[in-house]
């Protein structure tokens, strides 16, 4: 830049080699910093809740000797006991050989009574306030399948209406899952038996597994989850039911402290019409997979390549 | 010489400190806006994400939104980075640091936007080779990591390596900063071309799955940021900092005016895609410009196709050498390409959702505090870095004259 392009950017006088600061202008300017940045920080002295130094440290579960897991179930049950007055016992079922869950909904009988919906959140021990429900059933025109012009939040009393069919939707526990694929740092995976689950403890909350959804399947804890005690469900699995945290992601884990076990999910317990049914794909005597073979079904959003292992059917 | 250091961060802070008086105002206003933001961040890691207007419908608000819009406004600054070294134009070159610290300020707020986004900071560490676990290179995300901090660290290296030199009187060795230069440069589209990856590689999103994307990213930002610093350098002049030719100014308008007017072929040829075909995707569309129901965001991106459809008149035009009429253009650019990627390309990914839910957003107030307070503390970091490197080059502040 040429000389007479010179100019200072604010500086007091124009041939002032040095600024000048006198040191008490400084140390007051530091102070009043201080305090100001005191001040901003204050609503933090009121958080919801505050991660403790094992919770800060704790490693991956994938990572996770049998020891430490058990040290970790140990401090969670005790944390259970002490907020819910509770006593619980936290299991890990592992998934079994030769299982690999798939779900089959016949759309002819589900007559959107949303039973399912609130088992699933009783069993799953979610949030009530705010109310988080892993399943949505959708109230559809007949004719079509256009999810655009169905309705989510219909009364109570437009459930079983002739006029319209009914689609619960939840996880797809999908074989091609884009959620396990997008997250940055491996918080959401795919279990040997096809169920995806998510690492409460290691999820950084970015949300973009839920950005990746194409079945609106996962929910995010915006808020603190909100459970009574009497409403806890003390059978609880580490990946699936236990307490969730602030700022974390959830969704359906096919109840598997209960199907690992054998149990169905609580979704199909629930359902009065004997619409669900859930089993072992790999089976050739089970039920879904009979229906599979002998119905026609269909899966939800084909065309993502998602390759969802829940099926829908409309039969009798 | 080699007593440079010490004092050279010495008079760097001494420069920062010590202003006139409107400068003082401009700082404190922007310590006290950032301060604020600080209060609602605080309230935000209390309470959780729960006090911004985000929900499970619409999980990326206003956070991202911004995220996307200042990743295009560093990615910008390589506008003005090669005809200075690619094409060496001299004038250009003299200026071009302004727009490499620029590139600096707008990377910082990417980054305090993206950690204002997620739920859990406490766990970022979770992201951390070595000690954490890094899903890459199936993640985009991790990819977005990568660029934005290699990106950052380009900058910074260019921008203290000049500034450091100049000021202790040393000549600038081309061979320990030019290749990083050239490689910034190759860098800089890349930092835009991951973000829009970041959506467009979404098949569950009809609305951000197309082609179409990371271009235009990178037409909007070539047209948005470099507006902004045709703004800038208004500003420094204003202020009497130093005087910028106008020639500087008449080639970065012709950047503007090449950059919006594709930004605008490539917004027509979606639009049109998607209307003509009439096709069940194009339901965000008609959505987002208000033919689908009410819409809250139909207004706003009116709004923006409008002040980028006048602006692109007003750069065709004679008007333009006007610098009034320039600086509306300009402010218009840089208003209409944010409304056009945060709230018309960010926020109308997720209505409806992917089960035909329509949900409107609207960002609590709490959540603006934040956007004003990130904004406030890039500016103020910008300032503080102008303020250091425009009496650095000019000669004023140099290490010599501080021992004559």
């Amino acid at each position: 830049m040429s000389t007479e392009d010179q100019k200072n950017l604010g500086l007091k006088n124009e041939d002032q080699q040095e600024p000048v600061i006198s040191r008490r202008y400084f140390l007051a300017g530091t102070a009043c910093l201080s305090v100001a940045t005191a001040v901003s920080l204050s609503p933090l002295l009121n958080a919801e809740e505050v991660p403790s130094g094992d919770d800060f440290i704790q490693k991956h579960y994938k990572e996770l000797s049998d020891e430490e897991k058990k040290e970790i179930f140990a401090r969670l049950e005790a944390r259970i006991d002490k907020q819910y007055g509770v006593s619980t016992s936290i299991s890990d079922p592992q998934p079994m050989d030769g299982v690999e869950f798939a779900y089959v909904l016949n759309l002819g009988r589900c007559i959107g009574c949303r039973k399912c919906v609130y088992a699933c959140m009783k069993e799953n021990n979610q949030s009530r306030s705010p109310q988080k429900q892993y399943i949505r059933v959708l109230k559809m025109k007949k004719g079509t399948i256009n999810l655009e012009t169905s309705s989510h939040d219909y009364p109570e009393k437009e459930a079983s209406s002739e006029d319209f069919f009914y689609m619960p939707v939840s996880c797809q526990q999908c074989r091609e899952p884009k959620c396990i694929e997008v997250c940055p740092v491996k918080a959401t995976w795919k279990e040997k038996d096809g169920i995806v689950v998510v690492d409460y403890n290691w999820c950084i909350g970015c949300r973009y597994c839920e950005a990746a959804c194409p079945y609106h399947a996962r929910r995010f804890n915006f808020a603190k989850p909100q459970l009574p005690a009497e409403e806890l469900n003390p059978d609880m699995g580490y990946l699936s039911n236990r307490p969730r945290y602030m700022g974390v992601m959830e969704k359906c884990t096919f109840c598997l402290h209960k199907t690992r076990r054998g149990e169905y999910p609580a979704c199909m317990e629930v359902c009065p019409t004997g619409a669900r049914k859930f089993g072992n794909i790999r089976d050739p005597e089970s039920e879904v997979r009979k229906i599979i073979e002998q119905e026609r079904v269909f899966v939800l959003k084909q065309e993502v390549g998602t390759l969802p292992k829940f099926y829908y059917t409309f039969a009798k | 010489m080699n007593t440079g250091s010490p004092r050279f961060f010495s008079d760097l802070a001494k420069t920062v400190l010590v202003g006139n008086r409107t400068y003082t105002i401009w700082m404190l206003a922007l310590i006290a806006v950032s301060m604020l933001g600080l209060n609602a961040f605080s309230r935000q890691l209390a309470h959780g994400l729960y006090t911004t207007g985000m929900g499970d419908e619409v999980s990326w608000g206003l956070y991202i939104s911004n995220f996307a819009f200042l990743v295009g406004m560093a990615a910008a600054a390589v506008m003005m980075v090669i005809p200075a070294y690619v094409f060496k134009d001299e004038e250009i070159h003299k200026v071009v640091i302004f727009t490499e610290l620029w590139a600096v300020a707008a990377l910082i707020m990417c980054l305090l936007f993206v950690t204002a986004d997620i739920g859990r900071p406490d766990r970022l560490w979770h992201m951390f080779p070595v000690i954490g676990v890094f899903n890459w290179p199936m993640s985009m995300l991790t990819w977005d990591v990568l660029v934005l901090n290699g990106y950052l660290f380009l900058n910074l290296y260019v921008c203290g390596y000049v500034l450091y030199k100049k000021y202790t009187g040393q000549k600038l060795v081309a061979r320990h900063y030019v290749p990083i230069v050239f490689l910034a440069i190759a860098w800089a589209p890349l930092i835009h071309t991951i973000t829009a990856f970041l959506f467009q590689g979404l098949g569950a999103r009809p609305f951000w799955h197309s082609g179409l994307i990371a271009p235009r990213f990178l037409a909007s930002a070539f047209s948005a940021g470099p507006a902004f610093i045709i703004l800038v350098f208004k500003i420094m002049e204003h202020f009497k900092c130093c005087t910028i030719h106008e020639k500087v100014i008449a080639k970065i308008r012709v950047i503007v005016t090449v950059s919006l007017l594709v930004n605008l072929l490539l917004f027509g040829s979606e639009l049109f895609t998607e209307l003509y075909s009439g096709s069940e995707h194009s339901i965000h569309l008609s959505f987002l410009l208000g033919f689908h129901g009410e819409s809250v965001l139909a207004p706003w991106i009116w709004s923006a196709v409008v002040l980028n459809i006048i602006a692109a008149i007003i750069l065709l035009l004679p008007v333009r050498e006007n610098p009034r009429f320039l600086n509306v253009a300009c402010v218009m650019i840089v208003v209409g390409i944010w409304v056009e990627k945060g709230l018309g390309f960010v926020i109308s990914g997720f209505i409806p959702t992917p089960l035909g839910d329509f949900v409107q957003y609207q960002p609590s107030l709490n959540e603006l505090t934040v956007c004003f307070g990130i904004f406030a503390f890039g500016l103020l970091i910008y300032t503080a870095l102008l303020k250091i490197a425009v009496p650095i080059i000019n000669g004023q502040l140099c290490h010599r004259k501080n021992h004559n």
